[in-house]
């Protein structure tokens, strides 16, 4: 079991990994990726362990993980790659032609890991939702994450999904928020202001807490908390409080680094930040 | 020409729904969504029997679409039900990325289809999903034309891997064809034979076209009917063989020209064996209120038009 100090030096690897990929691509979503490196990594090398060779899309008896904001997925490319689900080199070929790593995540090209297509936004809670009624009806003990941006709340669908999940009492189901506050246009509060979105989810009825998720440890103790409120009669939602663009000062709260990549010499600037941990590919 | 009798009108949705209550007894791992229609999908009877296979959502068709796609992780076989118009455009975009560009095993069963929804009106006249569904990768479409076609493609989908978009009815039709029937995936039927024109007809306008086929007999004029029930794989072979026998084609369906049944056939037709092509189907506008019967000859889906159609081909040969 990784410890706290391990699990900071895989997620800093992680953040040069997407600056290189999203370099490397001339395209991609740098400011939402560095914020979630944190938590994949706790979750898939810390929380969730699955086997990654024994991957196949029923995922029987096992965690499941679904990303919603599909555009994030540089993160999630790079902690599949770095924990085992296919080759570190590949992370590469990001965005080029032929990859398996698509611009948004997909299931076509039969990339190890990724049970569903995701990026165009509001799908993927509801489908978590559909994972987590399978388990129950399988008898699987085991728990479904999901991911979804701040900003992705804004589409209807996730307030029909918002609804059922209480209703049903999908309790094996651990719905996370990438609070980080920005969305393309700007700030989420001046595009289309959440309000009290704790408010909102309990009014809902969903149990909520909320952590930083930019800080490994604090990732670490409230997943472990999280995971025994399951089981409950609650789905549970964790309102996770992130910096766009964390890891990197100049990319850090600034709502521009949603979707420009890195200029050769702005990503010299930002692997300056990061120290290379585990290796590039 | 072949004699086919209807046996008693049925409505195609209750096809689906005796089916559903099959396949609910006899696969463990068919589980049942519905958006709030479920008396009238048909769906009572396995809701009944197997409430802890069936999922109300609510009047919340996009996220019945996602749940089902998520369904499929695990093993299970979802069916979706609700009308053509809440299953296709409404959630065009959950269907496009979760169902069909992630390959999952979920079966998009859709009534009240076309222009026979009748009194309602054109808010809930779907014209357009048969066109809408095939231009997805992925996609298989059917579209059954009686009570025991409907009863045996709803068991057949169910054992075909991968996304399937299931079209029916609200009217009680005529129930001709043979109760008990095997449904094989993308085969034409031949339901008669004939010389100088193919009738491609699918959905409700198959019995429309046989009645045709008996009246053009009487003025001395052959022709072939086939029953396209899937629109998606289409079956290029039986098309190609009969046209090349004809020299002719009638298209039949109850739904947009655009898009549509007959789309697809004169699609095929002008890339391998240019002919002759007349299409029965709606021409491009909305449907209104009325009876399906007023319906159907208001808006030019009559036994008569497929006569008129078949004359106007003829000419043209």
């Amino acid at each position: 079991m990784p410890t706290t100090e391990e699990l900071q030096r895989i997620a800093t690897q992680v953040r040069r990994d997407i600056i290189r990929m999203i370099n490397g691509a001339a395209s991609g979503h740098p400011g939402g990726s560095l914020g979630v490196a944190d938590f994949l990594t706790v979750l898939y090398f810390e929380i969730m362990r699955p086997d990654p060779g024994k991957f196949d899309m029923d995922g029987k008896d096992e965690d499941l993980f679904f990303l919603s904001n599909g555009h994030v997925c540089p993160a999630w490319y790079s902690v599949l790659a770095r924990y085992g689900f296919f080759p570190v080199p590949e992370l590469g070929t990001l965005r080029k032609l032929g990859s398996r790593l698509q611009g948004h995540p997909s299931t076509f090209e039969k990339l190890p890991g990724v049970r569903m297509a995701s990026g165009s936004l509001g799908q993927g809670l509801s489908v978590s939702i559909g994972a987590a009624i399978a388990k129950k009806m399988n008898g699987d003990k085991r728990l479904v994450y999901t991911l979804c941006g701040d900003g992705e709340l804004e589409e209807g669908s996730n307030w029909e999904a918002l609804m059922f999940a209480p209703a049903k009492k999908i309790d094996n189901l651990i719905a996370v928020i990438d609070y980080n506050g920005q969305q393309i246009d700007g700030p989420v509060d001046k595009v289309m202001p959440l309000g009290n979105l704790r408010a909102k989810f309990e009014a809902f009825g969903w149990e909520v807490t909320e952590m930083d998720g930019n800080n490994i440890e604090e990732v670490l103790n409230v997943l472990n908390r999280v995971k025994s409120l399951t089981g409950k009669g609650k789905p549970n939602v964790i309102i996770m409080h992130t910096h766009m663009g964390s890891g990197v000062d100049f990319m850090t709260d600034n709502h521009e680094w949603h979707g420009v990549p890195p200029t050769n010499e702005q990503a010299a600037r930002a692997l300056s930040q990061l120290q290379e941990t585990l290796g590039d590919y | 020409m072949t004699q086919y009798t209807n046996s008693g009108s049925k409505d195609t949705r209750s096809g689906f729904g005796e089916a559903m209550l099959e396949l609910g007894r006899t696969n463990p791992e068919v589980v049942v969504l519905c958006a709030d229609l479920t008396p009238s999908m048909k769906l009572e009877a396995f809701a009944k029997e197997f409430p802890e296979r069936f999922i109300q959502t609510g009047i919340a068709e996009a996220n019945m679409i996602c749940i089902a796609s998520g369904l499929t992780i695990g093993g299970k076989i979802p069916f979706t039900g609700t009308f053509a118009n809440f299953s296709t455009g409404r959630v065009y975009d959950q269907i496009r990325q979760s169902v069909a560009y992630s390959e999952k095993n979920v079966k998009i069963c859709a009534s009240h289809a076309g222009i026979t929804l009748g009194e309602d009106g054109a808010t809930h006249q779907n014209l357009e999903d048969l066109g809408m569904m095939k231009m997805l990768p992925n996609m298989t479409v059917i579209n059954p034309c009686d009570f025991n076609q409907t009863r045996a493609a709803t068991l057949a989908v169910c054992y075909h891997k991968g996304p399937v978009y299931l079209r029916f009815g609200r009217p009680k039709v005529p129930n001709f064809t043979p109760a008990g029937q095997k449904f094989e995936i993308g085969k034409a039927l031949l339901f008669n034979e004939g010389s100088d024109v193919s009738i491609f007809a699918t959905g409700h306008l198959v019995w429309k076209a046989l009645e045709a086929c008996r009246m053009l007999e009487e003025q001395g004029i052959s022709s072939e009917v086939i029953n396209i029930h899937t629109i998606k794989p289409l079956d290029e072979e039986a098309v190609l063989a009969s046209v090349n026998k004809t020299g002719c084609a009638v298209t039949c369906e109850e739904h947009q020209m655009n898009g549509g049944l007959g789309d697809s056939i004169a699609q095929l037709l002008a890339r391998k064996y240019p002919v002759p092509v007349e299409m029965v189907a709606v021409q491009d506008t909305f449907g209104e209120s009325g009876t399906p019967e007023e319906l159907m000859k208001k808006f030019g889906l009559d036994t008569p038009d497929v006569v008129s159609a078949v004359k106007a081909v003829l000419a043209r040969k």
